[in-house]
């Protein structure tokens, strides 16, 4: 865990938490925060159950197949994450064409690599240059471009990010550790409908030489967020 | 409707916790539900299942806070399970299907249903890029994907993305599924949006469908 820019272990959070709960009387004030962030601090102790009571009942009348679940936690958990997304970057860092086309149609350019889907149908790219930094969030829901980023993390879900990206976007990126210049214009994309947005980071300094291959293995998550730059 | 599911712009949430190198799921039945939802069958294709979103953005305030992301997902699954009649409290409660429960027999979606989705038809636009709108003051208890922070609020259009169905229900949790509509993206300034103590080089940019805006 981080707050306010100090790392801590998840582990070594929750212990603190459980002490400051016993210690401080304000605990019901943080208790939505942290039902949100640490999510399994709060649940009731029945949800596992009430969710297997579902899921047997619904297989029972032949209405699933948990088999078709295992393969979509699979999916989520093995093969469909930010790495996906790390390689559209990587192509248009080294592909001028194709970043050209990655602009001007997201879809059809990430189709091109086959990594349309689910919640990623309608695609945006837009592009981090010296001059604007784009920031991605979602304030009515959670939306989030599942193909190419996998499932969103806890901290893009939660209510203090979407309350806060788009009133105080350079408060939100300085708690990320990124000080973004007075004269640089941030743009923060709140995904109200049905595109979903992907940010083009620059390419880092230092990595003039590096394949596409390479590339792609150093495109963070965060940073195709907007979060982080490179 | 105007609900807690409406955060764009609220203080008091605090700082931004990130986790560490989280995992996917961090309990299996948050796997569970995640793949139920997207998986099971009646899912959308009935009339009687109604939004997801309007039976998310429908639990009570205090409630939404305290339950994770993967709570409300199954909240909304089981609440769905249950109205649509497909399972009832006494399976749930026992685990285990009652043979002597007959299900209802469920309406199919009409055949003008739209889903969601890009859609390809030829409508004509009411705005283009460029134009200057102002986004409506809409305050229903119905579904609708415009955020209270902009309403009222003037915006710049830069991209018309084509013709999507309206989502929006209406209080019943119906959809207008014949309904399909340019969907634009909307440029906003900061100052507009928040007042002049904001920034002067930060911009919002939101989605918004055409019934949700006005010339300005």
């Amino acid at each position: 865990m981080s707050r306010g820019g100090q790392k801590i272990g998840r582990r070594k959070f929750l212990k603190g938490a459980a002490v400051g709960a016993a210690a401080v009387s304000s605990t019901a004030i943080s208790n939505a925060q942290d039902a949100e962030s640490a999510d399994h601090q709060h649940v009731p102790s029945d949800i596992a159950l009430r969710v297997k009571a579902l899921e047997t009942v619904l297989t029972e009348k032949n209405l699933l197949d948990p088999s078709a679940l295992d393969e979509v936690v699979d999916q989520y958990e093995n093969r469909i994450g930010p790495q996906n997304g790390a390689k559209v970057v990587a192509k248009a860092w080294v592909d001028s064409d194709y970043k050209a086309r990655l602009l001007d149609d997201g879809t059809a350019a990430i189709g091109e690599l086959d990594l349309l889907g689910n919640q990623g149908e309608h695609m945006v790219v837009v592009e981090n240059t010296t001059e604007v930094h784009n920031l991605v969030v979602c304030t009515l829901c959670s939306c989030y471009p599942w193909p190419t980023l996998g499932l969103p993390p806890t901290w893009y879900k939660s209510s203090a990010y979407r309350a806060r990206a788009v009133i105080e976007p350079r408060a939100v990126l300085l708690e990320f550790g990124l000080e973004v210049s007075d004269e640089t214009e941030i743009r923060v994309w709140d995904s109200t409908a049905e595109m979903r947005y992907l940010v083009l980071p620059r390419r880092p300094e230092g990595a003039e030489d590096m394949n596409e291959k390479e590339l792609a293995d150093i495109v963070t998550r965060d940073s195709m967020i907007g979060v982080a730059v490179l | 409707m105007n609900s807690i599911h409406d955060m764009g712009g609220m203080h008091g949430f605090g700082p931004i916790l990130v986790e560490d190198d989280e995992p996917v799921f961090h309990e299996e039945w948050e796997g569970r539900v995640y793949a139920l939802a997207l998986t099971w069958y009646p899912w959308a294709r009935y009339k009687e299942w109604g939004s997801f979103r309007h039976t998310l953005e429908k639990i009570p305030p205090k409630d939404y806070l305290s339950m994770s992301y993967y709570e409300r997902w199954f909240f909304v699954n089981e609440q769905k399970a249950l109205q649509t009649g497909i399972v009832t409290e006494n399976e749930l409660k026992n685990g285990q299907a009652d043979p002597e429960y007959l299900m209802p027999q469920l309406e199919p979606q009409s055949d003008s249903w739209l889903g969601s989705g890009h859609l390809g038809q030829e409508i004509d636009a009411k705005f283009e890029a460029g134009g200057i709108v102002r986004a409506k003051e809409i305050n229903g208890r119905e579904h609708n994907r415009l955020p209270r922070y902009v309403r009222g609020k003037k915006g710049t259009i830069i991209r018309d993305n084509g013709v999507y169905a309206l989502q929006d229900t209406n209080e019943k949790d119906e959809q207008p599924y014949d309904d399909p509509q340019h969907v634009y993206t909307v440029r906003f300034s900061s100052k507009e949006l928040w007042g002049n103590a904001s920034h002067e080089n930060d911009f919002i940019y939101l989605d918004l469908w055409e019934s949700y805006l006005e010339p300005a």
